[in-house]
């Protein structure tokens, strides 16, 4: 099922009543979901995530604007109506019912000619729990399973009416490290076996890389970008967005652009075609390093950590913003500081520019 | 071993305290109900038996004390506690005036049980002068007063009911209102995009959630409605014999310093088959709670 939103604007009274002004927690989002994709709603705590999917889910109503399932509007249906299945970061599973009930639950809601027997019943109760492969628990009550096996009964509760749209916010979030790739791996396999076009929330970068086919990223209630997650992590419309994505995070220097031409400091460190000259920001991928004993930037060498396949290069450099630049190098490579001193050049496909100003992508040619 | 001694050693005021005044008044009343003929003067005895159980069982005012009592439990325990509920739940859905009407309904617990009897009396008792605020209204509607103080025995005890589900209201919509804020609101959430009915959803999750709350309430207004006797006191002084509107506690304390009084074997006696009662009641409580409650 196709989500379009269109001019979706969900404004909130301050929860800090001395403040007049209202949060604008979604601000005019105009996209469309793709039927039968995952896709990753991405940005930081307190940007309207969990609204925006509320929004979609219809718990909130918005301010402005339409949602559309295919053709049908649905702005103005309850939760029920809509045909979803939302499943919550603390799993919200009843914890006096067994595992059984609580996937039932749904079911025994329905009433009039969508009735259903209790064999029915039972045959989707199962259904949905081997789907997620807790068949075996379904007599335990929620508090005697770890969170793994919680979340994957919340996501059969959600299943288990067959939904055209599965809502998850926050699911992993509340799992130790190891269970949280466990269980996402688990959910990109349900949403491609199911192929229910499924909105997943969460704010880390990594998991939204790794199991969306498509990531959209939000900030202050404001759609940043939308796109497959390679595109995002090459092509980051700005600043904000080419920081967030990336584990170590990109490296941004301040640098200028004079005669098509990119200096940090005084170092030219690579060419910038139909650049006209200006300050800017220059945003390096940690892989976009080479060392290079005669390479134009010039920084501190600090420490080297070894991680088996890779190399991570810790230095300094006066005109980078923030802490220490990481470069990463295969692990062959070798590094040695002359006075201190390690050279660098770069990889222009790895480095991107940022206007100083509105932090938006400079491109070039 | 040596942990539990330092325990026990610590623990050992407080047991002195208990056995002091706790047990031995119990063991003390446990022993003055089976002696036969007790004179206090003498502070003698002929014999031991039953036969204070066998005078209080056969005492009309103890009949007439143990009848009240069943039911003033009986209407306004689950009264109270279900109006008590309701008024919660409604006052839960209205977040705006919910701090305000909180305190409303709390001020009937701070005020005096004898201040609110008065009250009580000035709204129900006809006297020579005036029928009372609530004849008055029923005349007007077209009916006859009745006289609720000093009148026929349905209307006295239609009065005690409402006192008593009255004074114990507002304890319980301050429990129930703040074990019904602690259900976190995904539950609700959940439910909603379920499309659970509201119905469904107050049965099937909040009243589990809340139920160690309601078990509390329940079990605790047995006890204090099996233990009534100030309340009637307030609303029809301190003949309660003559008036008919007489309970179990009341009777123990009659039989003590009453104008009739002066036995403590017949109070003795009639104070342990108050025990038995709410013991037995209790623990039929408590194990219907197995099933029922819900612990988290
Ligand atoms: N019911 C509400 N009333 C007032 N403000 C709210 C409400 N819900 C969310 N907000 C505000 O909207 C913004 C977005 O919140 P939320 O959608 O929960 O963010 P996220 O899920 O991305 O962390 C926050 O500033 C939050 O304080
Ligand atoms: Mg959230």
């Amino acid at each position: 099922m196709k989500i379009v939103l269109e001019h979706l604007t969900k404004r909130f009274p301050n929860r800090n009543k001395k403040i007049k002004d209202e949060v604008v927690a979604v601000s005019d989002f105009n996209f469309t979901i793709p039927d039968g994709k995952l896709v990753g709603l991405l940005g930081p705590s307190g940007c309207g995530k969990s609204t925006a999917l509320n929004l979609i889910c219809g718990l909130e109503k918005p301010t402005e604007g339409r949602i559309y399932f295919e053709d049908l509007d649905v702005t103005g249906l309850e939760p029920e109506k809509r045909g979803v299945g939302l499943v919550f970061q603390n799993y919200a599973l009843y914890p006096h019912l067994t595992v059984r009930e609580n996937i039932r639950f749904p079911l025994e809601n329905l009433r009039g000619e969508d009735k259903l027997t209790k064999e029915v019943m039972e045959e989707k109760v199962l259904e949905a729990a081997k789907l997620v492969q807790i068949d075996s628990l379904l007599d335990r009550k929620p508090n005697e399973m770890s969170g793994g096996q919680q979340q994957r009964v919340a996501i059969a509760r959600a299943l288990v009416k067959m939904p055209k749209v599965l809502l998850l916010d926050e699911p992993l979030s509340n799992l130790d490290a190891r269970l949280r790739l466990q269980t996402r791996e688990e959910i990109k396999r349900i949403q491609t076996e199911t192929g229910i076009t499924t909105v997943f929330v969460t704010h880390d970068q990594e998991e939204a890389m790794s199991i969306s086919d498509i990531i959209v990223v939000m900030k202050d209630g404001v759609l940043q970008q939308m796109g497959k997650p390679q595109e995002i992590y090459d092509e980051p419309i700005n600043l904000f967005v080419a920081k967030f994505l990336g584990t170590p995070q990109i490296n941004v220097f301040e640098g200028s652009v004079r005669s098509e031409k990119v200096y940090i400091g005084e170092s030219p460190v690579m060419d910038a075609k139909g650049v006209g000259d200006g300050d800017v920001y220059v945003a390096v991928r940690p892989e976009g390093f080479i060392v290079d004993e005669n390479g134009p930037l010039a920084c501190s060498f600090i420490n080297r950590e070894v991680m088996g396949r890779d190399t991570s290069v810790i230095a300094t450099n006066e005109h980078f913003l923030g802490e220490n630049i990481r470069a990463i190098i295969p692990s062959e490579e070798e590094v040695v500081p002359v006075d201190g001193c390690v050279r660098f050049s770069l990889k222009p496909h790895k480095v991107r520019l940022f206007d100083k100003i509105i932090e938006e992508r400079i491109r070039t040619e | 071993m040596k942990k539990n001694l330092t325990a026990w050693l610590c623990l050992l005021p407080a047991l002195a305290f208990l056995l002091v005044f706790m047990v031995y008044p119990l063991v003390d009343v446990f022993i003055y109900s089976f002696e036969e003929g007790y004179n206090f003067a003498s502070q003698s005895y002929f014999g031991v038996g039953l036969y204070n159980y066998d005078y209080v069982l056969h005492d009309p005012y103890f009949i007439q004390a143990l009848k009240n009592t069943f039911i003033i439990v009986i209407i306004t325990v689950p009264l109270s506690t279900g109006i008590a509920l309701f008024i919660s739940l409604e006052l839960s859905n209205i977040k705006l005036i919910r701090d305000f009407f909180q305190t409303v309904y709390f001020l009937p617990y701070v005020t005096n049980t004898l201040a609110v009897g008065l009250v009580f009396m000035i709204l129900f008792k006809k006297t020579p002068y005036s029928d009372g605020l609530v004849n008055i209204l029923i005349q007007f509607f077209g009916g006859t007063g009745v006289d609720f103080i000093d009148g026929p025995y349905w209307a006295k005890m239609f009065v005690m009911c409402f006192y008593t589900i009255w004074i114990v209201m507002p304890f319980k919509i301050l429990i129930l209102t703040s074990a019904l804020a602690s259900v976190n609101p995904m539950y609700y959430k959940a439910a909603k995009v379920d499309g659970t009915s509201s119905f469904r959803t107050f049965y099937k999750i909040t009243l589990p959630m809340i139920s160690p709350m309601v078990f509390y309430l329940v079990i605790t207004g047995f006890i204090g409605a099996f233990k009534a006797y100030s309340d009637e006191v307030a609303l029809f002084g301190t003949d309660l014999n003559a008036a008919g509107m007489n309970t179990i506690v009341g009777y123990v304390y009659d039989m003590l310093y009453g104008n009739s009084g002066g036995y403590p074997s017949y109070a003795s006696a009639a104070a342990l088959i108050l025990f038995a009662i709410v013991f037995t009641i209790t623990t039929i409580n408590l194990m219907v709670s197995k099933k029922t409650v819900f612990y988290n």
